[in-house]
């Protein structure tokens, strides 16, 4: 299954926005079509993503629920189209197939959940490569016990159904679909956070022997920043639909530079710390509905000024290859 | 700690005959403590926690041992009276906030019903009183939130409202299973906050269940780590985190991403799963 080697592919996002339309109730519509000011509502999920996962790399996006983290593992396998900017994959090797988009794939949070209740796990596997044409139906027994062996799964359990598995083994299956259609960059949204700890390491390490074996590229979807400090290269940091700091993994635990960053490193709790003083940041994150103006963060930030308030601070370099989109940075300008 | 406030003793749960899910498990917890209950799931622990005001989910149910509760059996009681102990004098926290509101009313309601299940008083004061109790946990404006429900809050605040009902009436003996599991990490932190004020603040004790050791090392005075249905370790938390005696806790310590320095060390204890990997892939186990 090494035939996906020399086929390696980045992905670039640039300017990528994602909004969705809040459906209206009819009374509200009604009132506001009188009143002449009828007007979109707009939730803008993502706003002005611009990342690029070079192949072979491993790019964590972090962030709490509801900061469009998911939204953007979505855009970037083309399961939501973006409301503006572009998407790319670049191919290192040549051209092997029409449909570059089969490049990329993603693996869900809830195995159970993505997958077919019905259906059984050698459909669930094969169904992908038989209907993009990569096998033909005599072939598919094959090529599923090939792919189960490949992600850890005992072939024997291809005549079953997901609720007869674990949750490890669903995720497994999981992995193994996407993997069906041979793609060269996996999108995983938060793929181990619905499985026990004990779990998580032999789901961790299948994924880091695919990086080995197939150079696999990856955009790793976590809120779990201690697996992300194991598994990824660099780290984007996301907060209400913008990334707020950008930079190598080491970097962002060793020297975090947007106050959202080290907030949320110091709320991680560790093992040794013991009898710990919590002392949270305060506030929730604001609706995206009504997003604050100015810096997203300003609402929850200490170290707030007036500048924050009314102007949107822009991703730009603290470090080499270290990115935060914070004004204090930038102070004496 | 002259007398614990609650001791089990050699507590076992049977699902049917035969089927053992807790088995033999004794621990004790005294006013003003917190024990951290911790184990992966299946191990027993939220069975356990159950077992304690009475909770088990048929066919579940207690087949030897004893839960004293300052002074009373509990495990020999009559349902009668565990429902007088229940939302009184032992409080409970689930993981799920949503499997404690009810979604048609109003979380003033609630919290004023679990008040007037236990005490008569006026319902104007009961209904300042859960006002003032959601001031305590951390919700800004509660006068609004009082008529709001439940699908109107985040999850942080669900949680927030069901730690208040479980605190409203000023419990001996709070029972926390996987409390901030759900939740982001940094609404994690305010509650555990939260949670550690209002504990100086009354002399409650605390029995907090978790699969997550990080979580429970921040805020715990004694562990008692359980796997298969029986306790394997207990004792202070530094004793238990920094010498472990079980291989098992030292393997569900290495199974914590903070604390190894890379993939390889991240041990895997899921018995099920490891044999499927040994025999297939070859992967070293730990």
């Amino acid at each position: 299954m090494s035939s996906a080697g020399d086929h390696a592919a980045s992905l670039s996002l640039t300017g990528v926005s994602k909004a969705f339309q809040r459906q209206q109730p009819l009374s509200e519509r009604i009132v506001e079509r009188i009143a002449g000011k009828a007007q979109r509502h707009d939730l803008w999920a993502v706003r002005d993503v611009s990342l690029t996962v070079e192949k072979h790399e491993v790019v964590a996006l972090v962030g709490e629920s509801g900061c469009g983290k998911s939204t953007v593992g979505r855009l970037a396998c083309g399961i939501l189209k973006p409301s503006a900017g572009t998407i790319e994959i670049r191919m290192s090797g040549p051209e092997r197939r029409s449909r570059k988009e089969l490049e990329v794939q993603m693996i869900f949070q809830n195995p159970l959940d993505s997958l077919n209740p019905s259906h059984r796990v050698r459909d669930i596997i094969g169904e992908p490569a038989l209907a993009h044409g990569l096998i033909d139906r005599r072939g598919v027994a094959a090529y599923v016990a090939g792919l189960m062996s490949e992600v850890g799964l005992d072939p024997s359990l291809a005549t079953r159904r997901p609720h007869e598995l674990s949750g490890g083994q669903c995720q497994r299956v999981g992995i193994a679909r996407a993997l069906a259609v041979k793609p060269s960059v996996l999108v995983c949204d938060e793929p181990t956070s619905a499985l026990d700890v004990s779990v998580q390491a032999q789901i961790m390490r299948l994924f880091r022997r695919l990086r080995a074996d197939q150079g696999t590229t990856y955009l790793f979807i976590s809120h779990d920043l201690a697996l992300v400090r194991l598994f990824s290269d660099r780290v984007a940091v996301m907060y209400l639909g913008r990334i707020v700091e950008v930079a190598k993994t080491s970097d962002i635990f060793s020297r975090p530079s947007h106050p959202y960053s080290v907030a949320l490193l110091a709320a991680a709790p560790r093992l040794d710390q013991r009898r710990q003083r919590f002392t949270p940041l305060e506030g929730e994150v604001p609706s995206p509905l009504a997003p604050p103006s100015g810096c997203p963060f300003h609402t929850r930030c200490k170290h707030v000024m007036p500048r924050c308030r009314g102007e949107v601070p822009r991703l730009r370099q603290v470090a080499p290859d270290h990115w935060a989109a914070c004004h204090l940075n930038f102070e004496l300008e | 700690m002259a007398k614990a406030l609650l001791e089990v003793k050699r507590l076992s749960i049977d699902a049917h005959p035969g089927h053992r899910l807790v088995d033999d498990v004794s621990f004790e917890v005294g006013r003003g403590e917190f024990l951290g209950l911790v184990g992966q799931s299946g191990s027993g622990k939220s069975m356990t926690g159950l077992a304690i005001p009475g909770l088990l989910p048929a066919p579940c149910h207690t087949v030897s041992g004893s839960i004293v509760f300052d002074g009373m059996d509990l495990a020999g009681m009559a349902e009668a009276q565990l429902r007088r102990l229940r939302g009184r004098r032992i409080g409970m926290v689930f993981q799920n906030p949503m499997s404690t509101l009810s979604p048609t009313l109003r979380i003033g309601t609630q919290i004023v019903d679990a008040i007037l299940a236990h005490e008569r008083i006026d319902k104007p004061l009961a209904w300042q009183k859960s006002r003032d109790a959601l001031g305590r946990v951390g919700i800004p404006a509660p006068d609004e939130r009082m008529a709001a429900y439940p699908h109107q809050l985040s999850g942080g605040m669900r949680q927030r409202v069901a730690i208040a009902i479980a605190m409203i009436n000023d419990p001996d003996l709070v029972i926390a299973d996987e409390p901030t599991t759900a939740l982001d990490v940094t609404i994690q932190a305010q509650i555990l906050h939260q949670v550690q004020k209002l504990a100086a603040e009354r002399d409650a004790a605390f029995i907090w269940i978790s699969h997550d050791l990080s979580v429970v090392a921040g805020l715990v005075d004694r562990i008692a780590v359980m796997h298969d249905g029986s306790i394997i370790e207990q004792g202070s938390t530094d004793q238990v985190l920094d010498a472990p005696r079980h291989p098992f806790t030292r393997r569900l310590i290495a199974s914590i991403p903070s604390m190894v320095a890379n993939i390889d060390e991240l041990r895997a204890s899921d018995p099920d799963d490891i044999t499927y990997t040994q025999g297939i892939t070859g992967d070293a186990q730990g």
